[in-house]
Formats: C-alpha cells, sequence, structure tokens
C-alpha cells in the first residue's frame, strides 16, 4: 500500500469506506449501461456522462449531511447519485416517463431529486451558480445549518456570472461550498486556449475566500477536505470555500462514445487519470466477499431501475399544459 | 444551377468567400475552430486564414458579444457564432443596449457591422433550455435585422447579405435545416434583405412558415392537394427588415392567412404578420386569420410530449382545413410516407 492510500483509508472507518465504493460503483455501472442502452435510441436525450470524473461527486457528497444541497450542471448523473438522487426516476427520465425525477419534461441535462437536496441542474453553463448562492443567502437568513454546494465545470469560471456571484457569496459570507471539476476541457477546447492565468485558484483567491487545489482525483483526499470546510462553516460560521477537483472525462464531451479520434487531446493523457481510476483504487481495500455482494446488490438495482424505466408509461397529452404555472 | 449543398456547406462557403473577398471579416465563437468546426459550417476556416481570422472564445457571452461590437467600431466585421441560441441569453445586455442602440443613439456617428449566427434546436430531448426560438425577441428590438433563412440557396446569399450589411444581424438556423441539401451557386452572391419567398403558388389561402417550419408548410401543403385547397406557401426569409407586399398581394388574392411560427405565439412574429396583414387590408377584406407555433409551454423532453409541444405538417393541414371549411367536419391526413422527409430545395 503506497503512502497516499494509507493515508487515505487511515481517514476513515470500514462503513465509510464502503459507503464511498458503493456510490462509486452505482455511477459507473449506472452510466456504462446508460452507454449501452444508448444505441437503441430509447433515451432520447443528450447525455453527459461523467465517467473518469465521479469521484469528485462522490468524495464532495459524502462528507455532507443529507439536509444539505447541490446544484449543478447539465454533466449531472454523478451529482445526482452522489447526493441521493433516486435512480429509478432518474433512468425513468432518460427513457421520457412520466414516473421521472421530472416527470419525463426534463431530461438528463434537467435532473432534479428536490427531496434528497439535488436542487436542479442546468444546460447553459454557469447558471446555477447564483441560484445556488442565493440558496445559501436563504438558508442564512433562516439560521438554518445547513450548506450549499455549487458544481460547475472549469469552463463556468469564465463567465462574468462566475465572478459576480463569488463577490457576493464572500461580501455576505454565504455557507457554500463551489467545487470547480477542473476535467481541462470545455468541449474540445483546452483550458490554456481560454483563460489567462493558468490557475484557477489563483483567479479565486483575491476575492478573498479560501481557496484549495485537489491535483489528482483523489476521493479521500477530497472527501476529507470538504468535510472539514464544511464542518467549520457549520459550526463556526466560516463563509464560502473555493475547491478546485481535477479530474477527467474520460469519453466524449456528449454522447456515449470516446472521442480521441478527433485529435484535440491524446490517450496518452487520457492513460494517467485512467491508471489512478478510483473505483479500481478503492477495489483493493474491500473484502473479496463484500465487494461481490455490494457489486451484485447494486447491479440488480440498476437492473430494476432499467426495467422501471422500461415498463413505466410516456406522461400523457394533458401532461403537456401542466406546471406552466404553480397553481 | 445543379451543384447541391447542404446548408451547412453553403455557409461555410459563403462564409470563406467572404473572408477571402473582405480581410475586415472574422470568426469567432465557442468551437468554431474545433475538430467539429460548428457542425461543419467553418470547417477548414483556420487552415485557409489561420488563428487571427477564425478563434475560439472563452466561455463568456456577454463580454464576448461586447467585443465584436467594439470590434465592429473600430472597423473589422465579426460572424460571432453561437451552437444554440438559448446562449444568447448570456448577451442581451450588448445585444439590445449597445449594438441596437449605438447608431441612433451616438446620431448616427457610429454603426456596429456584426452577424450573429445562432442555431435553434429541436428534437430528441433537447428539452427546456436547449430548444428555444426567440427570434420574436429580436425582431421587437429597433436596431436589429433579423434573418430566418430555410433553404441553403438563401443561407448562402442571405449570409453574405447579412455581413455586408453595416447593421447588426442576427442570423438564426435551424438545426433540422442543416443537413437539407439543395442547388447552391458556387461563386459569391447577395439576396436582397426583406424579400420573402413564395415557395409554391396557390389561390386558397397563404400559409407562412418561419424557418423549419416553412418545410412543415410545403408538407402540408401537399396534404391539402388531396382535399382540393390550394395553398400559397410563402417563406418570409427576413423578419427585419419585413417583407409585407408579398404577403399581401397573396392574402389579397386567398382571403386566408395562417401564419406558423417556429416559435411560441403569444407576442410572436404570427401576431404581427396577421395585425400588419389585417391593419393594411381591413377596410378592403373580409380576411380570415389562423396562427399556430410551439404549445404555450416549455419545451419537454420525452418525444409523446415533444411530438405535442410542435406543429408538423398534418396539424396544419389540419387547421388550415378548418379555418377554410369551418362548416365541414374536422379532418385530419393519414401520415404518407412520401411526405415524412421531402424537402423544398428550389431552384428559384
Ligand atoms: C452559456 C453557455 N455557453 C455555451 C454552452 C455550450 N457548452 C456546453 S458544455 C460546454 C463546455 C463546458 O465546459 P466545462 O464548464 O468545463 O464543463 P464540462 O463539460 O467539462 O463538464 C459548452 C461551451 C452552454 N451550454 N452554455
Ligand atoms: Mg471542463
Amino acid at each position: 500500500m503506497n503512502e497516499q492510500d494509507k493515508v487515505g483509508l487511515g481517514s476513515l472507518n470500514e462503513l465509510e469506506l464502503y459507503r464511498l465504493y458503493e456510490s462509486l460503483y452505482r455511477i459507473r455501472r449506472t452510466e456504462e449501461k446508460i452507454a449501452d442502452v444508448y444505441p437503441t435510441d430509447k433515451i432520447k436525450s443528450p447525455v453527459h456522462l461523467s465517467i473518469g470524473q465521479e469521484a469528485v461527486s462522490v468524495g464532495v457528497c459524502e462528507a455532507l449531511e443529507p439536509g444539505d444541497y447541490v446544484f449543478g450542471t447539465y454533466r449531472g448523473h454523478a451529482l445526482y447519485l452522489a447526493k441521493g438522487g433516486d435512480l429509478k426516476k432518474m433512468i425513468a427520465e432518460l427513457y421520457g416517463k412520466v414516473t421521472g425525477c421530472a416527470k419525463g419534461k426534463g431530461g438528463s441535462m434537467h435532473l432534479v431529486d428536490v427531496a434528497n437536496g439535488v436542487m436542479g441542474t442546468s444546460a447553459v453553463v454557469a447558471t446555477t451558480i447564483p441560484n445556488a448562492v442565493g440558496y445559501a443567502l436563504g438558508i442564512k437568513q433562516q439560521n438554518r445549518r445547513n450548506i450549499v454546494v455549487s458544481f460547475f465545470g472549469d469552463g463556468a469560471i469564465e463567465e462574468g456570472v462566475f465572478s459576480e456571484s463569488i463577490n457576493f457569496a464572500v461580501l455576505k459570507n454565504l455557507p457554500i461550498i463551489f467545487v470547480c471539476e477542473n476535467n481541462n476541457y470545455a468541449i474540445h477546447s483546452d483550458i490554456a486556449r481560454r483563460q489567462s492565468i493558468s490557475e484557477i485558484t489563483d483567479q479565486v483567491k483575491p476575492y478573498g475566500l479560501p481557496v484549495r487545489k485537489i491535483v489528482d482525483n483523489d476521493i479521500f483526499a477530497i472527501k476529507n477536505y470538504v468535510h472539514s470546510i464544511a464542518t467549520q462553516i457549520r459550526q463556526n460560521n466560516m463563509g464560502p470555500v473555493f475547491v478546485e477537483c481535477m479530474t477527467y472525462r474520460w469519453l466524449e464531451h456528449v454522447g456515449p462514445g470516446s472521442d480521441f479520434q478527433l485529435g484535440y487531446r491524446s490517450e496518452d493523457e487520457a492513460k494517467k487519470w485512467m491508471e489512478t481510476d478510483q473505483l479500481l483504487r478503492l477495489q483493493q481495500y474491500i473484502k473479496d466477499e463484500d465487494r461481490l455482494q455490494i457489486e451484485h446488490a447494486i447491479d440488480e438495482e440498476i437492473e430494476k431501475a432499467f426495467e422501471f424505466a422500461e415498463q413505466s408509461p410516456f406522461p400523457s397529452e394533458d401532461e403537456l399544459y401542466t406546471e406552466i404555472f404553480k397553481v | 444551377m445543379s451543384r447541391e449543398q447542404t446548408f451547412t456547406e453553403a455557409i461555410c462557403e459563403a462564409t470563406h468567400q467572404l473572408m477571402e473577398e473582405d480581410d475586415s471579416v472574422f470568426v469567432m465563437g465557442l468551437g468554431v475552430d474545433d475538430p467539429k468546426a460548428i457542425l461543419g459550417s467553418t470547417k477548414g476556416l483556420l487552415d485557409a486564414f489561420g488563428p487571427d481570422r477564425i478563434f475560439d472564445t472563452p466561455l463568456s457571452e456577454d463580454a464576448m458579444t461586447g467585443v465584436a461590437i467594439g470590434a465592429a467600431l473600430a472597423g473589422r466585421r465579426p460572424i460571432h457564432v453561437h451552437i444554440r441560441m438559448d446562449f444568447l441569453m448570456l448577451a442581451m445586455n450588448q445585444l439590445i443596449n449597445v449594438a441596437a442602440k449605438n447608431h441612433y443613439m451616438y446620431g448616427g456617428q457610429q454603426y456596429v457591422p456584426i452577424v450573429i449566427r445562432a442555431m435553434i434546436g429541436k428534437s430528441w430531448g433537447q428539452g427546456a433550455q436547449h430548444s428555444q426560438a426567440l427570434h420574436s425577441f429580436f425582431a421587437h428590438v429597433p436596431g436589429i435585422k433579423v434573418v430566418m433563412p430555410t433553404t441553403p440557396y438563401d443561407a448562402k446569399g442571405c449570409l453574405v447579405e447579412a455581413v455586408s450589411d453595416d447593421n447588426p444581424v442576427v442570423f438564426i438556423e435551424h438545426r433540422l435545416l442543416h443537413y437539407q441539401k439543395g442547388p447552391v451557386p458556387q461563386k459569391l452572391y447577395r439576396l436582397d434583405q426583406g424579400k420573402a419567398r413564395v415557395v409554391v403558388p396557390g389561390s386558397d389561402v397563404t400559409l407562412i412558415g418561419l424557418s423549419y417550419m416553412a418545410i412543415e408548410c410545403f408538407r402540408a401543403q401537399k396534404y391539402l392537394e388531396s382535399k382540393g385547397v390550394k395553398a400559397e406557401v410563402i417563406d418570409p426569409v427576413w423578419l427585419v427588415p419585413f417583407d409585407l407586399d408579398t404577403i399581401i398581394k397573396s392574402v389579397e388574392k386567398t382571403g386566408h392567412l395562417c401564419v406558423v411560427d417556429n416559435g411560441w405565439t403569444t407576442c410572436g412574429f404570427g401576431a404581427e404578420i396577421i395585425s400588419q396583414v389585417i391593419e393594411k387590408l381591413q377596410y378592403k377584406l373580409h380576411i380570415k386569420v389562423h396562427r399556430m407555433g410551439f404549445a404555450s409551454v416549455t419545451c419537454p423532453t420525452t418525444t409523446p410530449l415533444e411530438d405535442l409541444f410542435y406543429p408538423n405538417a398534418r396539424t396544419i393541414a389540419s387547421s388550415v382545413y378548418r379555418l377554410l371549411k369551418p362548416e365541414q367536419s374536422s379532418w385530419i391526413p393519414e401520415e404518407r410516407e412520401d411526405l415524412k422527409s421531402v424537402e423544398f430545395k428550389g431552384p428559384f
């Protein structure tokens, strides 16, 4: 066992370790199954898969409490599941069924599970960042102890609304953690082609909030850091924190396939990330018989979720006109 | 005029020729120089003109629109590309408060020759934030021209016209039109702005389709033939400036007007067309009118609801039939295989 793993494992108990593994495994297998099913065209919705990036959502969400809230992006399957979003409802949503988490009206890019604190995901980059800030403001005004986490990609930093939101969150000392999932690309565009200051944390620091960069997708480091700041925000009224998690998207920007043939990035570059896959990393530390049991149960859960989606009805015609306004 | 091109090829060729002809033309936008080249519509431009004339931008629509405006003030002619019209919502301040205003507000001392290429998504679960068609927003504001061509031929000729114009032009492309093929002359040509196109002549009803809906109207016209109804199908092509004359001429003949907008009907361009026609003809003629467009809801992703959300050839034919023959029992044609994916190509 290397030093990093020793430190990581030392920081949690067996139950916590198992939870991390379960969550990672559930997300990976679910997305693999989505990719499998995709060619059948049953999922008539663009899908932005998180395969390779799951450790960020899982590490962060496992450090939160059930009453905390997350806001995310179109690349939201991992976040939704990591935060406890209902798997059946997610798959049904992708299938456009009335039993979906948004009754089939939202699709893959607009997952939501309010009961579990998944407050929504937007197809328009950076859009949910100020909404998360506002939610944190609301929580603070009501003297609640919960925390909001805003998830976004490295591209979102470039939108004006990101800077405007960070400024306000710091100004009002709001209970929010900003999590930037830096996978180095916005679609096919390398970050170096888009940002003048090469370190995102250097861009954010001047706003006057703690910043932290976690360079290697290390799920233990992510969980531990977020847990420590979440505790401080909860207990000491600490304000916003910015966490940059370096990670890597294995598949194409949108869709189920790989895209190395396009030539904007190399397989060589990806190799390093695939070799440090957090799922495989944790796998070694779970007892074989436990692992098989966990995996078997999750495989079955996923099968059932897809069956549920297949068998659920589409929304009826009158659903088209419901929910334009709250009545 | 036998050479055929897709809509995106026509746009690409027009851009290429414009850049060759005029050094001040350049292309900017998210992904314009990436391997997919905006569905091929900017393919080869990087090789031909280098990274000063075509470049990727940060994800900063607001600032980048302001930058395009600034460059235009300095004598350049930027083409700013957005793969979804929805993203223009982040750029509204610059577009509406600056681009549309400067020429007037500064007493004619400045002008802003920018072209905004904006794409409308449809179907296959694009959903709430990737399917909006907001041409009526732009047409509402004085100082911005709006064009939404349907054929490859018009795409090329109108893009050339838009880039040559000294004002901001929002150039709207429907994603379902991108792969439609049609005849496109190789040479650089310009199509007059503010000219509608009579796609099919007819005498019983004037049927106007905006952008992709022109295609559905073209199909509807074929369905209506089977009922002996002769629809005159018109594609306005330009919303600003708008060719009212062609439409007035048609309605004077038919007395019936149905506008199928590729957008929501409330406060939409369909209402605008109908008002203008009635204002002009009300003392002369008793006109029957009908508006169609997206259902007045957010676009749902699930297919059965999405199918209801959009007008299609059959629902258009059915509505037109009711408009003409309100006393008859309602009719909706059976789907015809041969009309499922019929295209209209010109030549014109
Ligand atoms: C405002 C806006 N501009 C452009 C797009 C098109 N777009 C979709 S995803 C994307 C890249 C975003 O990159 P990043 O924030 O790094 O997230 P990632 O996809 O890498 O997870 C772009 C440019 C969009 N959805 N919204
Ligand atoms: Mg990214």
